[in-house]
């Protein structure tokens, strides 16, 4: 396939960036978006020129690295798909693909498509836990839990904390990230001690960081590329009304 | 071949922490033996992690929550994205829940025979024990494991046993278990006990009076290099299957940490141990950056086959009758069939691939099949049990795993060598302490499925905790300052190797010497072995090498954002490596574990160990850029699991 990309470079957080085409030519059908993206910087680099840098690791969907945004949608057209796991067979032979990082106030560029999401481990400093120091822990099976609030919270676990939902989002929230911490540990017996103050905790942090409200656009369950539902964000405002008037 | 060709023969290495008597109490009588170290001294002492793995993340909120001061690093961008997360099967643990027979010696039994015999009773024996613990750790945690309708835990089989002691959290037990440790480190964070450095990669090791007291660690936004003090540090920086360049590790994973560290005087054990995983979606072309494991779980329900005849391999799976199909692991290996362990599924798969029974592309792949399980279960369920692992297979192959039989076929996982440490998870450089899967210890030549999880959890929350006291007791240690002589070079070395990789300007990208180094290895070092092949891979690493240090292009500047210096570092690193891998698989004449040396084989074409030859953990010295490699071997001896013929049939 040949393809054309218009990919955002900027050279650094206080630099301008602007979109810069390249010419992809020859590129497998079977390649990811981002081998796509690897060939592209092995021309780029010996041609003398500064390669793309993105945020990529485990490259099979589930560390949460990888952070474009795709003609428009975050980690691209294939629903519920990480950017590493969009393959180019889904797109087409003369294709102009344009290719941004996540744009968002509390997720400032680095470089080109590298953002700094460590406002989402500030979330989880908050209270996105459950205090169990090591050693303390009665036997596994003294705690019996439901399976059905169990493959709840695993539903609600399988978030992997990339920041698609934020990217996505009108007012650039955090909530669909927050919701699903908060429906994981919220739905099993081991996280009703913290239940009150976690919530309360994770939503000022996560306004501390700057993240916008919420408004119910749903942008962000679109994007997710784990699926999580908008529903748990109606969880964690109720946790939260009953938080502050039990409080 | 003689030593002399290659490397030299050292004084053997004693594992002087390790107790003796009788194994089901030496973990308790060394911990009762360990100084400790009272809750007010904690405080001044400090420890730095490098990694947040399993190991590393676990480690870091244990050591804070017991009241030590940590500085935690890890190259990603938050430690919630080690490589731990993309484990999917599941985690062992001696629970018994299922009245299966099972049992902590059951486990250690397993462990010891699984690895080949090439693992410590002690530390195997440690590792059992202490999975029953991390069972309730997690699930205290939140950890949602899988639960049977009555609210209790699920177990899974895994290939290797024959007991159900596998507990998961879905395809993703890896993911779950992460953000377990993950959440506690954060949680230490947040209360101000745990320093974390994100996108800071570890350079050098600092060594002050013969101890490990610091790092030198690179900024990798600003690409600021600064030192870093501590009274111990702990190398959590998982394993090396990179040097492959393809396999099934992130694209970040790297030695260098564990390499800088064997440069300046860390012996490195078994480095040829590398567990090739026979469940891996195939290659598909040479734009691959890397491959993807489907959990090994699926072969509970999948049947693996190949066409009896070359002729039909073009075929479609589906248009091949029943009786012209090969289920060759349950045909050569009744008893265990499609869950025979990992070595022994991917060689057979080789082999038979090797006939020219190979499906796919290339002929390099064999068939899982789930159409049996489908038939017998119905779709739903089986959706239930792997739905996630379909959709990926999906994702990357485009084709349909429900409507025909995935393609699988063996490719680089886990590596099993690493730093050598003793029973404490203490290196040769005292306050060096090494844990996960960048050690050696525990899984011996080849793993279990679901013991690299069970390993980082029990050295990051159990073990690692108790032993690295009895060292800090005798701290806090003279205070080290910049302008100390070893702080100096250890600054140096790293300014002059980064400026050496900007300044060399050649014609070749990082990427294509570290694609270069991984089909030597890949061929040579591989899944199977001759004297030959090793002996012509270490001439063409050393060719590599050499070329690397004039030809490599590195674009942009230190004080940056770099990527491509980064991984300039690594693949230097890693080259190195590849050369010791090749000399320490040479020297090993036996096929053990997950490797076969093609010279030592079964009138029936199976692996022929020698453990009256080879019965040791190899650990090597570094001697020098251009010296050899000098071999400390340590002893490995059986009392309570004798050696004895693997057999799975």
């Amino acid at each position: 396939m040949d393809i054309k990309v218009r990919v955002w470079r900027q050279a650094g957080p206080s630099a301008a960036g602007k979109m810069v085409t390249y010419d992809v030519k020859g590129i497998s059908p079977d390649a990811s978006f981002l081998e796509m993206i690897d060939v592209l910087n092995e021309t780029l680099i010996l041609g003398g020129d500064d390669p793309i840098a993105f945020d990529h690791d485990c490259r099979e969907g589930i560390c949460g690295a990888c952070s474009m945004v795709i003609n428009g949608v975050a980690h691209g057209p294939e629903k519920a798909t990480t950017t590493c796991q969009l393959h180019m067979r889904k797109f087409s032979d003369g294709d102009v693909i344009d290719v941004e990082p996540w744009r968002a106030a509390a997720f400032p560029v680095i470089k080109d498509l590298v953002v700094d999401r460590s406002a989402f481990d500030k979330i989880i400093q908050a209270g996105g836990y459950i205090t169990a120091p090591t050693g303390t822990a009665p036997d596994a099976h003294a705690t019996p839990v439901p399976k059905k609030d169990a493959d709840a919270a695993f539903e609600a676990a399988t978030c992997i904390g990339c920041g698609a939902c934020v990217a996505a989002c009108p007012n650039g929230s955090s909530m669909l990230f927050t919701a699903a911490k908060i429906a994981h540990l919220g739905l099993m017996p081991q996280g009703q001690p913290e239940r009150d103050s976690r919530v309360i905790d994770m939503l000022q942090a996560q306004d501390d960081a700057g993240f916008g409200g919420c408004t119910n656009a749903g942008e962000c369950t679109t994007v997710c590329p784990k699926g999580i539902p908008l529903s748990l964000i109606g969880r964690l405002n109720s946790d939260y009304r009953k938080a502050i008037t039990t409080r | 071949m003689t030593a002399n060709d290659f490397w030299a023969e050292g004084e053997p290495v004693f594992d002087k922490a390790a107790p003796d008597g009788p194994v089901e109490t030496r973990w308790e009588r060394r911990k009762f033996s360990a100084k400790l170290v009272n809750p007010a001294n904690r405080r001044k002492l400090t420890v730095i992690v490098v990694g947040t793995g399993l190991a590393g993340g676990s480690a870091a909120a244990t050591l804070a929550e017991a009241g030590y001061r940590v500085k935690s690093y890890c190259y990603q961008d938050s430690p919630r994205r080690a490589h731990s997360i993309a484990a999917q099967g599941g985690i062992n643990a001696a629970k018994n829940y299922r009245n299966d027979g099972d049992s902590v010696y059951r486990l250690f039994y397993d462990t010891v025979k699984g690895g080949d015999f090439r693992a410590r009773e002690s530390n195997v024996y440690r590792l059992a024990q202490v999975s029953v613990n991390i069972i309730d750790q997690c699930v205290a945690q939140g950890v949602p494991f899988a639960r049977e309708y009555g609210g209790l835990l699920d177990n899974r089989s895994f290939g290797g046993t024959q007991v159900s002691r596998t507990f998961y959290a879905r395809g993703q037990t890896g993911q779950q278990l992460l953000l377990g440790a993950y959440q506690a480190l954060e949680r230490q964070i947040g209360l101000g006990n745990v320093e974390m450095n994100a996108r800071h990669e570890m350079l050098e090791l600092i060594i002050v009076d013969g101890k490990a007291r610091g790092i030198v660690v690179r900024d990798m936004v600003t690409g600021e290099i600064t030192t870093e003090f501590a009274d111990a540090v702990v190398l959590a920086s998982g394993g090396y299957g990179n040097v492959f360049f393809l396999s099934t590790n992130a694209k970040g994973c790297n030695v260098t940490a564990s390499w800088r560290a064997h440069r300046k005087g860390a012996l490195f054990a078994n480095p040829c141990y590398t567990q090739i995983h026979p469940t891996c979606i195939p290659e598909s072309g040479s734009h691959q950056s890397k491959l993807t494991l489907m959990s090994e779980s699926l072969r509970n329900d999948g049947r693996v086959w190949v066409p009896k005849k070359a002729a039909d391999c073009p075929k479609p799976a589906g248009s091949i009758a029943e009786e012209d199909r090969d289920y060759y692991l349950e045909r050569i290996y009744p008893s265990f069939g499609n869950l025979v362990p990992r070595d022994i599924a991917s060689r057979a798969a080789k082999n038979v691939c090797d006939e020219g029974r190979g499906v796919g592309p290339g002929g390099l792949g064999v068939y899982l099949d789930f159409a049996d399980a489908i038939k017998r279960l119905g779709r739903k369920a089986v959706e239930a049990k792997y739905g996630n692992l379909f959709e990926m297979y999906e994702r990357i192959t485009g084709e349909d795993p429900y409507e025909t039989p995935m393609r699988i076929y063996p490719a680089v996982h886990y590596t099993m060598g690493g730093l050598w440490v003793d029973y404490d998870l203490q290196s040769t450089v005292p306050g060096l302490f090494v844990v996960g899967e960048a050690n050696f210890s525990d899984h011996g030549a080849n793993r279990l499925g679901a013991s690299a999880l069970m390993q980082g959890l029990a050295d990051g929350y159990f073990v690692l905790p108790n032993t690295i006291s009895n060292y800090l007791a005798a701290g806090p240690f003279k205070k080290v300052t910049e302008s100390d002589e070893a702080v100096v070079e250890a600054r140096k070395q790293v300014e002059d190797r980064i400026e050496k990789f900007l300044s060399i300007d050649g014609d070749r990208t990082v990427d294509s010497f570290h694609r270069e180094l991984g089909q030597i290895m890949w061929e040579y070092c591989g899944m199977e072995r001759t004297e030959e092949g090793l002996t012509k891979a270490i001439g063409l690493i050393r060719a590599l090498k050499e070329e690397f240090w004039t030809r490599v292009k590195v674009p942009g500047k230190g004080e940056e954002l770099n990527q491509n210096l980064e991984k300039a570092g690594r693949v230097a690193d890693f080259i190195e490596l590849g050369e010791l891998m090749c000399i320490d698989a040479l020297h090993r004449r036996e096929s053990c574990g997950g490797h076969f040396r093609a010279e030592s084989q079964t009138p029936d074409g199976e692996a022929l160990r020698h453990d009256d030859q080879f019965s040791y953990a190899a650990a090597w010295e570094y001697f020098g850029a251009d010296g050899k490699p000098v071999l400390h071997k340590e002893d490995l001896n059986f009392e309570y699991v004798h050696p004895s013929t693997r057999s799975y049939k």
